[in-house]
C-alpha cells in the first residue's frame, strides 16, 4: 500500500484556524450569558446598596412612595398597584380580542385575508411605543373623557387601553401559531361528524393548542408590566396606592424615567432606587417569561 | 327517525350554522378594530402634524418657541445611533446564529446560551437602559454618548438578530451542507461559502426588524441619559483630527427622534403637541417603511426559493 499523497495529509494551520473561528463564533453566542450576567450583576449590587440604607420589610410593606423627598418612603407597593392595575386593564383588552383574532385568522379566514392581516398585524405591532404614547394621551384620553368627564388627563385606563391594543398582535399571531400547529387530521375528524367550524375551534383546536395559548397570554402579560413609554406620558406618573384605574398613577417602569429625567448624581440614594425598582420588575418578568417558556416546551413535545 | 325529531335536528343545524357565521363577523370586527386604531393613529397625526413638517422642520434645531423648532440633532442623532447599533449587532447576531446552527455541539453550555437568548428577548427594554446605565456609563465610563446608547440598542435587538439567523439557516436544505463536506470543505468553508450566503436574504430581514424596533426605542435611551434638548450636531464621522479624533462624534451628548417627540409631547402648550404629532408623523413612518421592507422581503423569499 502506498503512502497518502501530501495533498490529503492532516494541515495544521489548517485545523488551527478552524479552532480560532469556531471559538470567535462561540464567544459572539457567549455575550447573551453575558449580559445576563451583567444586569444581574448591576441590578443586585446597586440595590445591595440600596437595601442597606431601606431595610426590606420597608420596601414591600410601607404604602407610600416618596423617594425624592425629603421624608423618604419607599414603599415599593405603591408603583405595584399601577403596574398590576394598568397591566389588568392592557390583559382585558389584549386577551378577548387576541384570541378572537386568532381564532378567526387560524380556523376562518379565507387565504386571502390571512396573506393581507397577518403582515398588517405586525405592523401593527412595530410601531414604538412613544406612539401609543401620545394616542393615549392626546387620542384615547379626550374621547374617553367624553363619554366619562371626570377621568383626569392622565389616567391608568387609557394608558392600559393603549397598552392591550398593543400587546393584540402579540398575543394573537403566538396563538394562531399555537392552533396552527394542532394537526390538521383533529379538524377532519371534528368535520367529520358534523361541527361547524365554531365547534371544532372552540372545542377541538382551542382545546389541544391550550398550553401554547396560555403561553402566549403570559408572555403578554410580561410585556404588559414591562411597558414604558406608554405610561410615561399618558398614566401621570403620580405614585398613588390605588387599583382604580380612572386615576393617575406610576408603575415601576414609568418611575425609572421619571428619575433618568431628572440629575440624579451617581451614587445618591435617589439613584439606587432606580435600580431596587428595575430588579422588582426584573423578578416579575422572569417569572411570567419562565412560565410561558415551560408552556411553550410543553406544548411543542405534545405533537 | 319522524318528522319531529327531524324538525329539531334542522333547527339545531341551522342555529349551530348561525353561531358559526356570527363568529365569522365578530372575528372580523376584531380584526377592524386593530385596523381603526391604525387609521386613528395615522391620521390624528396626520391632522396635527403635517402642517409642520417641512424643510424648516427637518434642519432646525430645537427651540423654546415651538414655531421655530425642529428635529435637526434628533434624527441626525438618530442616524448616528443605528449606525453603532448596526455595526454592532449584526456581526454579534450572525454569528452567534451561525454558532448556535452550525458548531454549538449538544451539551449544557449549549442549552444555558439558548435559555439566555430566548430569555432575553423577554426582558423589558427599561431594563437594558439600567444595564447601559451600571455597565456602559459608570463601569466602563463611555458616558452619556452615542456610543454608549448604539451599544444599548445592539445589546437590545441582539435577539431579533440571533432568532432570525437560526431560522434563515435551518431553511438551508442538509444537501447543500453535504456537498460542500463531500468536496472536502471546512465547516468555515461550508459557512462562509454557502450558508452566510444562502442566509443573507433572511438574516437581512431580521436585521431590518430589529432595527427598526431600535430606532423607535425610548425608554432604555432615556435612562442612559440621552439629553432632551441639544441645540447643536456631533462632530461629522471621520472629520476629526485622525487617530483618535476620527471617533470624536462616537462620544458626543445625543438625542434621538423618540426622545425629542417624547420632550415635546410632555410640554402643555399645543403649539408643542403639534410639534411632536410631526415628529411623530416622520418616525411612523420610517418604522413602517423599515417594517415593510421586511414583510415584502420576506414574502418574496418565500415565493422565490425553491430549494
Amino acid at each position: 500500500m502506498s503512502e497518502p499523497s501530501d495533498r490529503l495529509k492532516k494541515d495544521l494551520t489548517r485545523h488551527f484556524k478552524e479552532r480560532v473561528i469556531e471559538a470567535v463564533l462561540f464567544l459572539a453566542a457567549f455575550v447573551s450569558v453575558f449580559t445576563t450576567t451583567a444586569i444581574v450583576y448591576i441590578l443586585v449590587s446597586e440595590s445591595w446598596v440600596f437595601f442597606q440604607h431601606v431595610p426590606l420589610t420597608d420596601f414591600l410593606f410601607d404604602t407610600q412612595w416618596t423617594p425624592l423627598f425629603d421624608d423618604a418612603h419607599y414603599g415599593i407597593m405603591v408603583l405595584l398597584s399601577g403596574t398590576i392595575t394598568s397591566s389588568a386593564v392592557a390583559v382585558l383588552v389584549a386577551i378577548p380580542l387576541g384570541t378572537l383574532i386568532a381564532i378567526y385568522l387560524s380556523e376562518f379566514a379565507p387565504f386571502s385575508v390571512r396573506e393581507v392581516a397577518k403582515p398588517f398585524l405586525e405592523l401593527l405591532g412595530g410601531i414604538p411605543t412613544i406612539i401609543y404614547g401620545y394616542f393615549a394621551l392626546l387620542f384615547l384620553t379626550p374621547l374617553l373623557q367624553k363619554i366619562y368627564p371626570d377621568l383626569p388627563g392622565f389616567n391608568l385606563l387609557s394608558a392600559g387601553i393603549v397598552m392591550g391594543i398593543m400587546i393584540i398582535p402579540y398575543v394573537a399571531s403566538l396563538s394562531e401559531d399555537a392552533m396552527r400547529a394542532v394537526p390538521m387530521a383533529l379538524r377532519e375528524g371534528s368535520y367529520a361528524t358534523g361541527a361547524t367550524r365554531l365547534q371544532t375551534a372552540l372545542r377541538v383546536v382551542v382545546p389541544s393548542a391550550i398550553s401554547g395559548i396560555a403561553s402566549a397570554y403570559i408572555l403578554g402579560i410580561s410585556r404588559a408590566v414591562g411597558e414604558t413609554m406608554i405610561l410615561a406620558v399618558a398614566g401621570g406618573m403620580q405614585p398613588n396606592l390605588t387599583f382604580n384605574p380612572a386615576q393617575p398613577g406610576a408603575t415601576i417602569t414609568s418611575f425609572i424615567v421619571q428619575v433618568a429625567l431628572g440629575d440624579l448624581p451617581h451614587g445618591s440614594i435617589g439613584y439606587q432606587t432606580i435600580f431596587a425598582a428595575g430588579l422588582m420588575l426584573m423578578l416579575l418578568t422572569l417569572v411570567f417569561n419562565l412560565i410561558g417558556f415551560y408552556m411553550r416546551k410543553k406544548y411543542r413535545e405534545a405533537y | 327517525m319522524n318528522q319531529q325529531e327531524l324538525q329539531n335536528l334542522r333547527s339545531m343545524i341551522v342555529a349551530h350554522k348561525r353561531w358559526d357565521y356570527l363568529f365569522g363577523v365578530l372575528g372580523i370586527l376584531a380584526l377592524m378594530l386593530g385596523l381603526m386604531t391604525f387609521v386613528a393613529l395615522f391620521s390624528d397625526m396626520a391632522v396635527n402634524g403635517l402642517a409642520r413638517i417641512n424643510v424648516e422642520f427637518l434642519t432646525s434645531f430645537p427651540s423654546r418657541r415651538a414655531a421655530n423648532a425642529g428635529i435637526l440633532s434628533a434624527w441626525v442623532g438618530s442616524v448616528l445611533v443605528m449606525v453603532v447599533t448596526a455595526f454592532a449587532a449584526v456581526p454579534l447576531g450572525v454569528a452567534a446564529g451561525v454558532y448556535l446552527e452550525e458548531y454549538a455541539p449538544k451539551n449544557w453550555v449549549t442549552d444555558i446560551i439558548e435559555i439566555n437568548v430566548s430569555n432575553l428577548a423577554g426582558v423589558p427594554s427599561i431594563i437594558y437602559g439600567l444595564l447601559a446605565l451600571g455597565l456602559f456609563v459608570y463601569t466602563f465610563g463611555l458616558g452619556q454618548s452615542i456610543l454608549t446608547a448604539g451599544l444599548t440598542l445592539a445589546l437590545l435587538i441582539l435577539p431579533v438578530v440571533i432568532v432570525a439567523t437560526r431560522e434563515a439557516i435551518r431553511g438551508i436544505p442538509q444537501i447543500i451542507r453535504e456537498g460542500a463536506y463531500a468536496c472536502g470543505a471546512t465547516t468555515w468553508q461550508v459557512v462562509s461559502d454557502h450558508i452566510v450566503p444562502y442566509a443573507s436574504a433572511g438574516i437581512l430581514t431580521g436585521v431590518i426588524i430589529g432595527m427598526a424596533r431600535a430606532i423607535g426605542e425610548t425608554a432604555p435611551i432615556i435612562t442612559v441619559g440621552a439629553l432632551t434638548f441639544i441645540a447643536f450636531l456631533p462632530t461629522a464621522p471621520f472629520t476629526g483630527e485622525p487617530p483618535a479624533g476620527l471617533f470624536d462624534w462616537l462620544f458626543a451628548p445625543f438625542t434621538v427622534m423618540p426622545i425629542q417627540m417624547f420632550n415635546w409631547t410632555s410640554r402643555p402648550e399645543a403649539a408643542f403637541l403639534n410639534n411632536a404629532a410631526a415628529a411623530g408623523f416622520i418616525l411612523v413612518l420610517m418604522t413602517l417603511t423599515m417594517n415593510g421592507l421586511a414583510i415584502w422581503l420576506r414574502y418574496r423569499l418565500r415565493k422565490n426559493i425553491k430549494w
